[in-house]
């Protein structure tokens, strides 16, 4: 029996820079069954095998480690998560926008990850422990829900305008949903300090509210939403 | 030759849960330490894990006790289990979780504020009475909350992160380890870390199966690396099966799906769990779920959709607040993987490739063992083994679920607790020779000079074809025989095969030819010593062998570097306790 099989047409953005002097883009074909469905990241995999040079990252394949933010169709997302079948042909496949080119579709995160060190990341919290665990009521731990879940993919940083006009001094929409999921923590009672460490008119002000991140989220978080609140807080604490 | 290096008191190869553990409590004593990663630390696949970690809080149920964890753990790992290891564990397992609650941990909460805690399969009070709820949860993220808290508290601790950075061998003298040798993926960098220390933390080999819940990076680099360096594995005909990983993609759905009233159907639209294990049903250990539906669907009751087989697992009765409170990321793999929103439909689930019980032998401080003349086990100088690629053994022939993530915490924090007790008491540091470092390249020297001929590719998806075929839920000698047989020449294909993209930077490429060598070396010592237990135990299950035969086996196999399988006894002497002595497992 011959398989009937569909031709997937694909554009993908290529540069190693041990060889090329500039970027190019390079068409792909795949082959699949017709009928059937794979992710993007299936796909990179199969095109990975027909040009071994072909790189990327990933790890987790199925969207929560965060490793294969790219741009699709014009689009951040993760591969491993977004099926074919959703996308228009040529599929064209950019590395995330906004940050350096390594090879091919992976890039330098560095000031993304930097970004996110500089609102110090964890539980700030004076008091010693207690022998047990520290109690937070069911309430006050909802408010954490929408906040927490970040992976750290970049597709939303990557997607937005005021980070890529000052990279180095506006902290971008991941770095803030962390921001403000230690300032929603019952827990944590460094509050009034990191808001006071927000308070130059770059680290959060450069938020325009172009809401490009809750529309990259692939985890449909609204970092929006969560700046939006730092900026209430830090107008309740100056009145 | 030019070659980088650097020295610290100790190195963790992987950034997993047991890794930045064990470099937590490492930082914060003030030693220099670095964790040693091929993906970013938040990359690493205990990021996946989904349902909880275990442990006798009491919150759900006030009398629950250490030793009833600890009573299900032994019986769990079909009396495989280590009962000193076990006993640690569970006793200590409490404050390792309070610890990372006071870290933040964002645990879901009862109505009165503490730790929520859920059932999980094969928990029982009172020493095998009525189910337990004993699982601590972050709603259906725990090992996501768990993995980031723990990279969050290592950056505070300023622990040296070497991101992105590949171990290719052990540098050893004799037995005794001196650091490794490491590839900087982004630029194609060579080094080699001495260190008075070594704690490889580099998880599971899930990968040397066609359908697995890991991640594509668990390709058990620790294992390889350890038998390459003289090293024997353990217990490695151990593989857990988990029940319910989506079928045909392997993505796994969370055990706490059952935990919170979700149960299984065959074709027939019976709940046949209840014939496998009429007192707790669905919430047997992973390896009876696991049999009972490889039966179901080898028997035609199962369900059919090109060609995969599978049952359902329906949850439509929890109703949608439920779901979406407790089990939100569930439904998101399911929607997108299986197409299916369980909140209306049931998700198709098949038994599927998923935790490594055996691994790098070592004893309850994490400490890596290997036999000395006297065939006796004895620790390895300089080198510790936390997390999956370690069998402390914990877990034994079968790991109860929520025990990984405590598994983790609670040996990653060991591990420590002795590396610091042995650097202040003066382990010297010693600086290898360059004939020992070289020999720790040669494996890179042979991909680098080997730019033509076969592809490593399809070497791989044919030894993931044979691991799947007759090394999977049930096994037989002969089929065994025939897919060792298989590997043998796909071994010998793997030493002469290619790697053509000869490039330096971020040459991914390269990367997975490596890695294949290291999956190669566990999916081996997989089918060594699967064929050597002539029983059925725990995960591994025989047709010619049902019976479990505590006469012969009540005992660690070790697989040798050179091939061959020994044995060690399996610690029967718990710290405080009576021993648990074998009995028929029922649930």
């Amino acid at each position: 029996m011959i398989m009937q099989t569909t031709d997937i047409p694909f554009s993908i953005y290529r540069f190693n820079p041990e060889k090329d002097k500039k970027p190019y883009m390079q068409d792909f074909t795949l082959q699949i069954a017709k009928g059937s469905d794979l992710m993007l990241l299936e796909a990179l995999i199969e095109l990975k095998a027909q040009d071994e040079t072909l790189t990327f990252r990933r790890s987790c394949r199925e969207g929560v480690c965060g490793s294969d933010g790219m741009n699709i169709n014009g689009k951040n997302g993760l591969a491993c998560i977004t099926p074919l079948s959703s996308l228009k042909t040529p599929i064209t496949i950019r590395p995330l926008p906004a940050f350096p080119v390594i090879r091919d579709l992976v890039v330098d995160m560095t000031q993304f990850y930097k970004q996110y060190e500089k609102i110090k990341p964890f539980l700030q919290n004076d008091n010693p422990p207690p022998a047990k665990e520290r109690l937070q009521s069911p309430e006050e731990r909802a408010k954490l829900d929408g906040l927490y879940e970040c992976i750290l993919c970049a597709c939303c940083t990557s997607a937005c305008p005021s980070y890529w006009w000052n990279p180095e001094k506006f902290i971008g929409p991941a770095g803030l949903l962390a921001a403000y999921r230690f300032i929603a923590d019952s827990r944590d009672t460094a509050t009034e300090k990191r808001l006071e460490d927000l308070q130059d008119p770059f680290s959060v002000f450069r938020c325009r509210t172009i809401m490009n991140c809750a529309n990259a989220c692939p985890k449909h978080l609204n970092p929006t939403e969560a700046i939006i609140k730092i900026k209430d807080r830090m107008l309740d604490e100056a009145t | 030759m030019g070659m980088a290096n650097f020295s610290f008191d100790a190195i963790i190869v992987g950034a997993g849960g047991a890794g930045m553990r064990a470099a937590l409590e490492l930082a914060k004593s003030g030693f220099k330490v670095a964790t040693i990663s091929k993906v970013f630390p938040t990359r690493s696949h205990t990021v996946s894990a989904q349902g909880g970690i275990t442990c006798a809080l009491g919150n759900a149920d006030p009398d629950d006790d250490w030793r009833w964890h600890m009573y299900d753990t032994v019986k769990g790992s079909d009396y495989l289990g280590d009962q000193d290891c076990i006993e640690y564990m569970c006793e200590t397992g409490p404050n390792a979780v309070y610890e990372l609650e006071h870290m933040g941990l964002p645990f879901s909460r009862m109505n009165n504020g503490k730790i929520y805690q859920r059932a999980f399969g094969g928990q029982s009070k009172n020493f095998g009475g009525e189910q337990a709820h004993r699982t601590c949860a972050v709603a259906d993220r725990t090992g996501h909350a768990l993995l980031h808290l723990l990279y969050q508290q290592n950056l505070r601790a300023k622990t040296h992160f070497f991101d992105e950075w590949y171990a290719l061998d052990l540098i050893t003298e004799g037995t005794r380890v001196l650091g490794i040798t490491a590839l900087c993926i982004e630029t194609g960098e060579l080094a080699y870390f001495k260190s008075r220390t070594t704690i490889f933390a580099t998880g599971g080999a899930g990968r040397i199966y066609q359908t697995t819940t890991n991640a594509l990076i668990n390709t058990g680099d620790g294992l390889g690396m350890a038998t390459r360096a003289g090293f024997p594995l353990q217990d490695m005909e151990m593989w857990q099966f988990h029940p319910t990983g989506v079928a045909g993609a392997g993505v796994l759905i969370s055990e706490s799906v059952r935990g919170e009233g979700g149960y299984l159907l065959n074709k027939e639209g019976e709940r046949f769990m209840e014939r496998y294990a009429p007192h707790v049903k669905d919430l047997a250990s992973r390896d009876v779920v696991s049999r009972a539906i490889a039966i179901e669907i080898r028997e035609g009751r199962g369900f059919d959709m090109n060609g995969i087989s599978y049952v359902k697992l329906k949850l439509d009765h929890l109703g949608p607040a439920l779901i979406k409170s407790r089990l939100p990321g569930i439904r998101e793999l399911a929607i997108n993987f299986a197409h299916a929103d369980p909140i209306e439909s049931p998700i198709p689930v098949a038994p599927t490739c998923h935790y490594m019980m055996g691994g790098i032998p070592t004893n309850r401080h994490s400490q890596a063992l290997m036999l000395n003349e006297k065939k006796e086990a004895v620790p390895i100088l300089g080198l510790y083994a936390v997390g999956e690629c370690a069998c402390v053994s914990v877990h034994g022939a079968n790991r109860l679920g929520g025990n990984s993530l405590l598994d983790l915490i609670v040996f990653g924090r060991a591990a420590a607790l002795h590396v610091t007790e042995s650097l202040r008491s003066g382990l010297p540091a010693s600086e290898p020779t360059s004939t020992q470092v070289d020999a720790a390249l040669h494996r890179l020297q042979r991909w680098d000079n080997t730019p033509k001929g076969e592809s490593f590719v399809r070497i791989r998806k044919e030894m993931q074809t044979v691991m799947q075929m007759d090394f999977g839920v049930f096994r037989h000698a002969k089929s065994m025989e025939e897919g060792f047989k298989k590997l043998k020449a796909l071994k010998e294909r793997l030493a002469h095969a290619a790697l053509p993209d000869t490039s330096k930077v971020f040459n991914t490429s390269r990367i997975e030819a490596l890695e294949l060598d290291n999956q190669m070396a566990v999916a081996f010592a997989t089918a060594a010593s699967a064929i050597a237990r002539t029983e059925s135990r725990g995960a591994h299950s025989r047709d010619d062998y049902p019976k479990r035969d505590d006469e012969n086996w009540l005992k660690h196999t070790l697989y040798l570097p050179d091939g061959s399988i020994e044995t060690r006894p399996v610690n029967m002497k718990p710290l405080t306790m009576e021993p648990f002595q074998p009995k028929e497992r029922i649930y």
